[in-house]
């Protein structure tokens, strides 16, 4: 087989400018670091920074059955939803596996869009996934990763910096949390959410036409400067998404986990009308789950990389599904899907690191908390 | 990028490279290298004593990215790890062929210095 050429952001002129050094992710040709990846994950923390998440894909639903559509589609309950709502929620198959996770943004009745994880031609996989269980909903479903333009504005200075530019219905500071509006940025039309993925206040625009998004990061570099903003990439955004324990689509969670035993369940609606992965998701709520997605700290011995096994003596109990440094910490994590019996706080397991077995704890999730939860 | 070269070392291919004084051997990665690994936060414990062949991996680095095993340039003994370095591995980051040096070995084989690059020779395999 071919291999696919990687797809490209419309901001990949401006990571080679910026001497970012690029990686393939999930089929498009990504920034993983510009300066070093513990600088930008600080930016981050402590100031603000900016991401290309371009990649992601946005899906449009519209017409008069596009909530009842949403709602059948994904776990969580958004029937109830304001406009201008968004919400998070898994993508299930029936099985209670997951084809995705993804935001719902509520823009009006009939019409919602959903921001889903970026995959190899322009989010298809999830596009496809929607296309086939359309039934008789009247609804029109469209793939709009193409022309959609996405950055991320992420830090405790994010909306000292933005507030002051953004033109929108109000200001940024009233924009509460998991809450969009429609605005103009730099002379450009975009939407804007408060929501993010490191665990720190922050914004996430979206432009209609991919090019704008160019002026936007632009305009968003020229002006950060003075609060030291510093362009991240996705380096940092593994590590700041990874100590506050937000789940990563293909690493923590995948057709092979279901929202129960990753710890989602709060996002599974079982009062709610029926939705695809409904019945599996009761059998495993009723009966009980064999294994769960637990977080280990690592005291010595290395870092633990996905899909490196766990064991207690000498049995293989689970695997990990994400580990690194964590910068804000010093310390070192991971997490892990293990067997029910290994689960509890305080148990010793073993990870095996190469050709060596490294001491772990399970402990509290997250690790570092969430910026409003400090 | 960042690429520098010191004269007077060798260089091995896998960017290790090694400083000979009085049968003695320091051992360290190049600037190249830790600049492609990116930020540096463990580095294997290694053991004092230990036997090595040319080209065996004594111990391992790991950046927030990468692992990378770290190959020994000469055949010999481990007589010195750098205990600064295994407790804050950053420090191979800010100066690789300095105070970022890995470990000493006895060199045993004076002969097998001339598998390894000069510091020209691997300058110019840098650029290849």
């Amino acid at each position: 087989m071919k291999e696919q050429e990687p797809l490209l952001t419309p901001l990949h002129e401006e990571h080679l400018k910026l001497k970012a050094r690029m990686i393939p992710f999930d089929g498009f040709d990504m920034p993983v670091q510009y300066t070093g990846i513990i600088e930008e994950h600080f930016a981050i923390r402590e100031g603000v920074g900016i991401f290309d998440v371009s990649h992601m894909g946005e899906i449009e639903l519209r017409g008069k059955d596009a909530l009842t559509f949403a709602d059948y589609l994904v776990t969580n309950s958004v029937t109830k939803m304001k406009d201008g709502d968004i919400k998070y929620s898994p993508l299930c198959y029936p099985h209670g596996g997951q084809v995705d996770d993804l935001f719902v943004y509520k823009i009006k009745d009939d019409f919602v869009l959903l921001v889903v994880n970026a995959s190899p031609n322009y989010s298809v996989k999830d596009y496809d996934w929607i296309i086939k269980n359309k039934g008789n909903f009247e609804v029109e479903i469209s793939n709009k990763s193409r022309d959609y333009g996405e950055v991320a504005v992420q830090g405790p200075d994010a909306v000292k910096l933005l507030e002051p530019l953004v033109k929108g219905e109000i200001s940024l500071k009233e924009l509460k949390r998991f809450k969009f509006i429609f605005g103009e940025l730099f002379g450009k039309k975009i939407l804007i959410s408060r929501t993010g993925y490191t665990g720190e206040d922050g914004f996430e625009i979206y432009s209609f036409k991919s090019e704008d998004i160019i002026d936007i990061w632009q305009g968003i570099l020229k002006e950060g400067k003075k609060f030291g903003l510093k362009p991240c990439g996705l380096g940092a955004r593994d590590t700041t998404r990874f100590e506050v324990c937000y789940w990563l689509y293909g690493n923590d969670i995948d057709k092979t986990v279901n929202p129960i035993e990753s710890g989602q369940g709060w996002t599974v609606k079982f009062d709610k009308g029926n939705f695809i992965g409904k019945d599996a998701l009761i059998k495993i709520k009723e009966g009980g789950i064999s294994r769960k997605l637990v977080g280990l700290y690592i005291p010595q011995g290395g870092i633990p990389r996905t899909k490196m096994e766990v064991r207690k003596d000498q049995k293989k109990i689970g695997y990990i599904t994400s580990g690194n440094y964590c910068p804000s910490l010093k310390k070192v994590y991971a997490m892990a899907i293990l067997d029910l019996p290994y689960t509890e706080k305080g148990i010793k397991v073993d990870i095996a690191i190469r050709n060596r077995e490294v001491e772990a704890e399970v402990v509290e999730t997250p690790f570092l908390p969430p910026f409003n939860k400090r | 990028m960042s690429n520098k070269v010191i004269e007077n070392l060798y260089y091995t291919k896998s960017e290790e490279w090694l400083k000979v004084e009085d049968g003695i051997g320091t051992i360290g990665i190049t600037d190249y290298a830790q600049d492609q690994l990116g930020d540096i936060v463990y580095l294997e414990k290694i053991e004092k004593g230990k036997k090595l062949k040319q080209d065996e991996t004594f111990t391992t680095i790991e950046s927030v990215k990468a692992v990378s095993d770290v190959k020994t340039p000469a055949t010999g003994e481990i007589i010195e790890a750098n205990v600064k370095v295994i407790e804050d591995a950053s420090i191979i980051n800010k100066d690789p062929y300095g105070e970022g040096w890995i470990a000493k070995i006895k060199i045993e084989n004076k002969d097998e210095l001339k598998n390894l690059m000069s510091a020209q020779e691997y300058s110019e395999y840098r650029k290849e």
